[in-house]
């Protein structure tokens, strides 16, 4: 095989069995429910993150799988869309993904030297994870949050207008949480939920 | 009935055609050449650009040019449009700019492709290619894969025109490969170690423009042009049966549709008759077949080709065949 | 000048609920239109109020929303853009955190006039958090009879829904967007047919981004006509700019059109000069994707007549002297910031939000960026700055979706205004190669 194919853990198939909690499969059911008849796949892309989120922080080809069966289509259907954008992960990532901008307006503001100092402290490059685990570190695009650069998100929290004092803080904050701060990382299903 | 005028020739066509259809029914040298429409699959092209053109005069009622050139074919005709392709120096300028894009990530290996001869890549490059290329970066590369038991991926040679996928949805009605990733970093794929297996999966073979997906049964790994295509038939359970034998002597090297002069098949066919029947005595044979009008071989141009525009021998790198 | 129109309210504490919203004027709009009007009054009120759609291309909403195909048997839809992901803008995210009652309203009224019955707010996937306030408010609405069945006790029943991308700036182009919430890959489709036919799920949909759905809120309260005077010329109403870059009050204001760039610039109201008291380079005022401009042009247009906040004011001159408003992101450099570096930098955003689809954009973005990776970290050849000219210029106009034009054009327009900044890196290698700025790795992952 190629370079390119398996490269990514995403290729794993180990057979294993994954199924949402009867919770989460309830708010699914009602997310699907949103789109026309026969027109389930509209709900790929969020079930998609629902499922990245409730089978630890990344995707495999089992889960795909298991995606494809709940909206009925073909598995390569979500393995085209899956690989397609870039919030979806193919690796395994740390506890806290951050995604750095590198993009023209925060670079103007000094990102570049926020991406050097953050991979000095962590110790990795980007696109590599901590040994303990903790963090993953990736540069990214342009995160609409120009106006406070330079600016970092964790997870789904937005950091802007960084600093190496506030980078400190920032990582002092996540390395020293036990569990996932929940009042900014409330889970994805929770935030689909409609309440009517 | 609707009037289009193209490089100065006008015909008639019916309400729904495309400029490209046009074209082709006027034939020749004015006909803009195509890397991903394909006629009969439904929603191709697009996508590849070559095939881009002048529009000189929208229609009767909207006697205006059109500033940006516009896809042949995918461009409905409006009755006394006027368009321009090989008499445009735009169409004529870009189209090479065109082909310089698709190649600057191919590989430079026509003589170890199997697909050299009769590539619509290599038609494209002799016709509007550089004489040298302007790209010195890296280049995209892939290994080669096997994508079924009798079907090979060589994804460095993929233009993208997304006509095996297509095929897959519309053909063979069941598709386990697909476009993964995005921008220049996508690729053809089946992700994990699915197999194309299908009665009629070896059609993806013969709408690919290039020499990205081949027949692993391609005996003794000919060149295409000491091999004499012959047409011969067969009875047929799952498809007619109508086919071209590629042969050298008595030997039957590999079996594809039947390609007409814009290299698309004349009618698909199933992998029995494609893979399993290489012997003289599973085919009536009805004769030689003309070869394609367009292809660089016909007209003695390949040892040109393979020199000047695609082939840099200092640069050239040759694949390991199995 | 500068009265606010869509910020009116946004300091009064409590106005993203519902009850406060309401209390202060709000979905009064919402009423007027459901219980006196047509939709084809609603229609023709946006017409004349000369309202652009304030995504980017700037095309009057009223005449977009014409073109649907009301013989259609079909279900229609109305989907709005908040996929925002151009550099430089961060506009909608600002309106959909602080006031998400205003988009609902103007998102029913809109709905109303299109005469669909449901609609999508198609939100990137990196804005997690405004789901969360987004879904609030829409619960708070539907509590309070403004969405769901009989709004208003009216025969008019509408849902709106929430749906995320997950990290694709092409998604923001309409057609791409359609397809992605359709469970697909972001391609985008092929035009014609336009979504007023053939749009999700086959049937007539419009596609307006977030500003401009709050806006017809506005112009439903005043009217029109009303409107229509506000700004200037074709550039009717107020526009959110939102500002970054090298000034000292970067952040998203509502500006009446017609004001000039350097009372934008510099005034204390607005971005307040440039930090550190150092001079002005150059400005993209539109988003990364409109050309970039040298102070001199950005400030006076060639004839010499001052630059106006209008459509076609930053448009005059063309490409040779002149810009585009755009999204509204107004990016602004000073005098130390590197033109090389930041167009490499667009030119990697663009290479790595290329859908792939078609070869002029999927090839030469790529390109693009390799030749300028070079040039800025000293590995540049002379010849280069033509190659990438050229190369820029044969993406533009020949792809699918103007991503390609966007790709093109800071790379082009970068060229022809700072060509010495280009020639300086390729003349001095030793030199750019120890600068820091250069520190940016070539690919991400
Ligand atoms: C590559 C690309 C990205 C775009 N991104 C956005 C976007 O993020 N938000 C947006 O409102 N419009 C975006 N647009 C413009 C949309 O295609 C479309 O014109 C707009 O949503 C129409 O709404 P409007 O008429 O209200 O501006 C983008 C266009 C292109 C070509
Ligand atoms: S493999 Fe061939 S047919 Fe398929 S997309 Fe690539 S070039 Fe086209
Ligand atoms: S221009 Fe680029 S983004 Fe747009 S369709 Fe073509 S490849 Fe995709
Ligand atoms: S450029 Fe960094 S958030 Fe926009
Ligand atoms: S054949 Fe028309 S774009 Fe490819």
């Amino acid at each position: 095989m190629s370079e390119n194919h398996n490269k990514h853990e995403i290729y794993k198939r180990e057979g294993k069995l994954y199924k949402f909690s009867d919770y989460t499969l309830k708010r699914v059911n009602e997310i699907i429910e949103r789109y026309p008849e026969g027109k389930q796949k509209s709900a790929l892309i969020p079930l998609l993150h629902i499922a990245q989120e409730e089978f630890g922080g990344s995707l495999n080809a089992d889960i795909m799988d298991y995606v494809a069966g709940l909206l009925s289509i073909k598995p390569i259907e979500v393995y085209e869309v899956a690989t397609f954008y870039s919030q979806f992960y193919l690796d395994n990532v740390g506890k806290y993904v951050i995604e750095i901008c590198q993009t023209g307006p925060c670079l103007a503001c000094g990102g570049d030297e926020m991406i050097d100092y953050l991979k000095t402290k962590l110790g990795i490059e980007a696109g590599e994870t901590t040994a303990d685990g903790i963090f993953t570190l990736k540069q990214v695009e342009c995160l609409g949050a120009c106006g406070y650069a330079p600016v970092m998100q964790v997870n789904t929290c937005f950091h802007e207008n960084l600093t190496k004092e506030r980078i400190d803080e920032i990582i002092d904050l996540y390395k020293n949480q036990a569990e996932k701060p929940q009042s900014n990382d409330e889970k994805w299903v929770e935030k689909f939920y409609l309440r009517k | 009935m609707l009037r289009l005028t193209i490089d100065n020739i006008t015909v008639e066509v019916e309400e729904g055609t495309t400029i490209l259809n046009a074209a082709r029914k006027i034939g020749g040298k004015i006909v803009p050449p195509a890397m991903c429409y394909y006629s009969k699959l439904k929603g191709s092209g697009g996508k590849c650009r070559t095939c881009l053109v002048k529009i000189a005069n929208t229609s009767e009622m909207d006697p205006r040019p059109i500033p940006k050139l516009v896809p042949s074919c995918s461009t409905l005709v409006q009755n006394g449009m006027v368009v321009e392709n090989t008499i445009s120096e735009q169409v004529l300028k870009e189209r090479k700019a065109i082909t310089e894009f698709l190649l600057i990530n191919h590989p430079l290996d026509c003589p170890v492709c199997d697909q050299a001869g009769e590539c619509d890549l290599q038609n494209l490059s002799y016709e509007h290619g550089l004489e040298e290329t302007r790209y010195e970066e890296e280049r995209r590369e892939f290994a080669p894969i096997d994508i079924g038991e009798k079907i090979k991926l060589h994804m460095n040679r993929c233009i993208l025109c997304y006509r095996c996928v297509y095929t897959a949805e519309q053909i063979i009605n069941e598709r386990v490969h697909g476009v993964l990733y995005r921008g220049d970093k996508a690729e053809i794929s089946t992700f994990v170690e699915n197999f194309v297996e299908n009665d009629f999966s070896g059609n993806i073979i013969d709408v690919c423009p290039v020499g990205a997906l081949t027949d692993r049964t391609f005996r003794f790994k000919s060149r295409v042009w000491f091999t004499n295509p012959m047409d011969a038939h067969r009875n047929c359970e799952k498809c007619s049966g109508k086919v071209a034998l590629w042969m050298f002597g008595d030997d039957v090297y590999r079996v594809t549709g039947r390609k007409d002069k814009y290299n698309e098949v004349e009618e698909f066919i199933c992998n029995e008759c494609r893979f399993e029947k290489k012997k003289t005595s599973d085919w009536i044979i009805e004769g030689p077949r003309k070869i394609n009008r367009t292809s660089v071989i016909s007209q003695n141009h390949y040892e040109k080709l393979t020199k000047q525009s695609i082939i840099n021998p200092t640069e050239g790198k040759t694949e390991q065949q199995e | 000048m500068g009265g606010k129109i869509l910020l009116e309210k946004i300091n009064i504490p409590g106005i993203e609920t519902f009850d406060i919203y309401r209390k202060s004027g709000g979905y009064s709009a919402v009423e007027k239109a459901l219980k006196t009007m047509t939709p084809a009054e609603v229609v023709e009120e946006v017409r004349k109020s000369g309202l652009r759609g304030r995504g980017g291309a700037g095309f009057p909403t009223g005449m977009k929303w014409g073109f649907i195909d009301r013989k259609s048997e079909k279900p229609h839809y109305l989907i709005c853009n908040a996929d925002e992901s151009e550099p430089g803008t961060f506009k909608d995210r600002y309106l959909m955190e602080h006031l998400p009652h205003l988009l609902i309203e103007g998102m029913i009224c809109s709905a109303f006039a299109l005469e669909a019955k449901t609609a999508y707010i198609y939100i990137r996937g990196e804005f997690k958090y405004l789901i969360g306030i987004l879904n609030k408010a829409l619960s708070e609405a539907y509590a309070n009879g403004f969405l769901g069945k009989n709004i208003l006790g009216t025969s008019y029943c509408l849902d709106i829904y929430v749906h995320p991308g997950a990290g694709a700036y092409i998604c923001g182009e309409e057609t791409a967007l359609i397809e992605s919430l359709e469970g697909k890959r972001g391609n985008p489709r092929l035009k014609p047919p336009f979504p007023a036919f053939f749009g999700l799920y086959s049937c007539p949909t419009v596609v307006n981004n977030v500003e401009t759905l709050a806006a017809v809120t506005s112009i439903l309260n005043m009217g029109g006509d009303f409107y229509s005077k506000l700004g200037n010329g074709k550039s009717t109403g107020t526009k959110l700019i939102s500002a970054c870059g090298n000034i000292n009050k970067p952040g998203v204001y509502e500006i009446e059109m017609g004001i000039t760039v350097e009372d934008f610039i510099y005034s204390e109201k607005y971005c307040g000069g440039i930090k550190g008291g150092k001079n002005l380079k150059a400005v993209v005022p539109g988003g990364s994707s409109v050309p970039v401009l040298p102070a001199q042009l950005i400030l006076k247009t060639a004839s010499g007549q001052p630059r106006l906040m209008t459509y076609e004011s930053l448009a005059e001159g063309g490409f040779e002297t002149g810009t585009m408003l755009g999204s509204g992101g107004f990016i602004v450099y000073d005098e130390d910031q590197c033109m090389v570096r930041n167009t490499m930098s667009f030119a990697r955003f663009y290479h790595h939000e290329s859908c792939g689809q078609c070869s002029p954009c999927r090839e030469g973005t790529g390109w693009q960026e390799r030749l300028l990776y070079r040039i800025e970290h000293g590995l540049g050849r002379a010849k280069d700055i033509d190659l990438l000219a050229d190369i820029s210029k044969h993406i533009e106009g020949n792809t699918i979706c103007p991503l390609g034009d966007a790709a093109a054009w800071p790379v082009s327009s970068a060229i022809r205004h700072f060509r010495n900044e280009f020639e300086f890196h390729i003349e001095h290698p030793e030199i750019v190669k120890n600068i820091s700025h250069g520190n940016i790795d070539k690919y991400r992952k």
